[in-house]
């Protein structure tokens, strides 16, 4: 009984915690039909900020809202790369995360920076209810966190910029016609996703006790599986409930995991299997048509 | 608007697509035009006459070549990017897929509409007042659209997402309707709704127009002037007196003195019905 409520409060902190890449990934590949894979890049970004101004003796809520800051950055430098110079979104997206991996390094000056001994979040938290630090108050402090956000975005994506911005994702020609500019939602929008992610590798840097230049690999296919998994389960249907079908999404993939793990999975095979994951619902649409006989469009390259 | 009443005047517009390749086309040929406030000018021509083109141009989709100069109300617009044209002038595509975003609701597709060359900020796109100002833009249609503001728009019915996409183009009351084929994909008597929705519409709010359209009879039937295009020149202009009791082989009279070639697109002659 203990195995399996400590596995799901795992699961579940965890799920909270890469949620937030989740709803980053769901801005940009589901709303904004860009396909940004400047995650594997701007994750560990947000660990290096974050992790740097700690030790450097930076207030930890300040050393995490600059490391959200950094997201922001690398989103934009992304968006202004497809906007403004016309490149490739993906394209866009791989040369960022590529740059990042150095500017990452330059950042840390080493590839592993060790967090345990320092002050992080968490323990201020649990100073300031007078508590030790514990699986339970990470959860919670992930909670009302993943509260906070989920309800900025759920407001966000009804105004009237954010309506400019969904629009964007499904039709940029009527957005222009109707005079919104897509190249500043695009902007926007790649902006907030990479913020998000920087903030979720920020608070994954402090609770686990250390940053690693290499955090960030496969980040991206993490991502995209719990927007898929969440979506699969959940059929959601509107913004509210698409943010939180992603947020159980997340949750669900990590007690995946948490289960293979458990059952004996090596936990270097786990990003092939996530990998395959993606791949198998990514195919199971192909596949449905092919049985249907249904006509499928040629594979996009570009 | 301008002194004498211009609404939107184009000078020396010229477009050449694949330039200096074998594919290079000519696609706009030198054109003046000066639409007058309160003119509905139907445009008609075949296929690569440059109809399209020319909204294109006018919409800001992409720059004429250099020395064009595009001016509407007075102000020159040329190099103002097509988002920001927006503010003067609507549109309505000739695939109602284009007009309308699928997945978003009636009154999130209303919502853009409405913020036409307005700020967009941070208050919540829909709201009760709104709604009703949707319904009363609705109800005129006929369709029981205002019934449905939360209906994603794909699951309207093409027809249906011309007719909103109609609203959502004259909702804002630019100074200028750019209806591109907008019936071209509709079937005979939902085209015929459209259409006469969208002569409703453009009399109601005394909105200077451009129609283009493959379709004779309609062009002289509609609208009180008529521009009859060919390999990017405007080679017939006829205004209200001139045009009416024209007929159709009228037309393609005053087609083949002006072109010197005989008329032969029969997908012009032949009414859609």
């Amino acid at each position: 009984m203990d195995v399996i409520g400590n596995l799901l409060s795992v699961s579940l902190y965890e799920g909270l915690s890469y949620g937030f890449v989740a709803m980053g990934v769901y801005i940009t590949f589901r709303v904004l039909a860009f396909p940004d894979l400047t995650v594997d890049g701007s994750f560990p970004l947000g660990g290096a900020v974050a992790a740097v101004l700690i030790i450097n003796g930076v207030n930890p809520w300040l050393a995490t809202l600059a490391a959200l800051g950094a997201g922001l950055g690398a989103g934009l430098g992304t968006s202004l790369l497809n906007t403004k110079l016309r490149i490739n979104a993906l394209l866009a997206g791989i040369l960022m995360m590529v740059a990042l991996y150095s500017i990452n390094l330059l950042i840390m000056g080493r590839a592993n920076i060790p967090l345990l001994r320092e002050i992080t979040v968490f323990e201020l938290v649990a100073q300031l209810l007078g508590l030790s630090t514990s699986v339970t108050l990470s959860l919670v402090f992930a909670l009302v966190l993943t509260c906070i956000i989920l309800a900025i975005l759920n407001w966000f994506l009804r105004t009237e910029i954010g309506l400019a911005l969904r629009a964007t994702g499904e039709n940029e020609q009527m957005v222009r016609s109707l005079g919104a500019d897509t190249d500043l939602t695009t902007i926007l929008g790649v902006s907030i996703s990479n913020g998000l992610v920087a903030l979720s590798g920020a608070l994954i840097a402090q609770n686990q006790g250390f940053c690693d230049v290499g955090m960030g690999i496969g980040m991206i296919v993490m991502g995209l599986a719990s927007v898929i998994i969440g979506e699969g389960i959940f059929r959601p249907r509107g913004i509210t409930a698409i943010l939180l079908a992603v947020v159980g999404g997340s949750f669900a993939y990590r007690l995946f995991v948490g289960i293979a793990l458990r059952l004996g999975l090596a936990p270097t095979n786990l990003k092939l299997i996530t990998a395959l994951l993606v791949i198998t619902a990514l195919a199971i649409p192909y596949i449905r048509k092919k049985i249907r006989h249904e006509w499928i469009p040629p594979a996009v390259r570009m | 608007m301008s002194e004498n009443g211009s609404l939107l005047q184009l000078k020396k517009i010229n477009k050449i697509f694949s330039r200096g390749t074998v594919d290079q086309i000519i696609a706009l040929n030198n054109i003046e035009l000066t639409v007058n406030a309160g003119d509905f000018i139907t445009i008609i021509g075949s296929n690569g006459a440059g109809k399209t083109t020319l909204l294109n141009i006018i919409a800001g989709v992409y720059p004429p070549e250099r020395g064009g100069k595009i001016i509407i109300n007075g102000k020159d617009i040329t190099n103002l990017s097509e988002h920001k044209r927006a503010r003067y002038i609507g549109r309505v595509f000739q695939d109602p897929h284009i007009g309308t975003a699928a997945k978003m609701t009636i009154e999130e597709n209303l919502a853009m509409a409405l913020l036409r060359g307005q700020r967009r900020g941070l208050g919540i796109a829909t709201n009760k007042q709104r709604r009703e100002l949707f319904r009363s833009a609705l109800a005129p249609l006929g369709l029981g659209l205002e019934d449905r503001l939360n209906t994603p728009v794909g699951t309207l019915s093409g027809g249906q997402r011309q007719a909103l996409a109609l609203v959502m183009a004259t909702m804002s009351k630019p100074s200028l309707l750019l209806l591109d084929e907008h019936i071209a994909t509709l079937d005979p008597r939902t085209a015929q709704i459209v259409l006469d929705l969208s002569e409703m519409i453009v009399r109601r709010e005394k909105m200077t127009t451009i129609m283009v359209t493959h379709n004779m009879e309609i062009a002289l039937r509609y609208g009180n002037r008529l521009i009859m295009m060919h390999k990017g020149r405007t080679i017939v202009d006829l205004n209200q007196q001139q045009r009416s009791n024209l007929t159709v082989n009228d037309l393609v009279v005053a087609f083949e003195r002006a072109s010197g070639e005989q008329f032969a697109d029969d997908s012009i002659l032949l009414p859609d019905k």
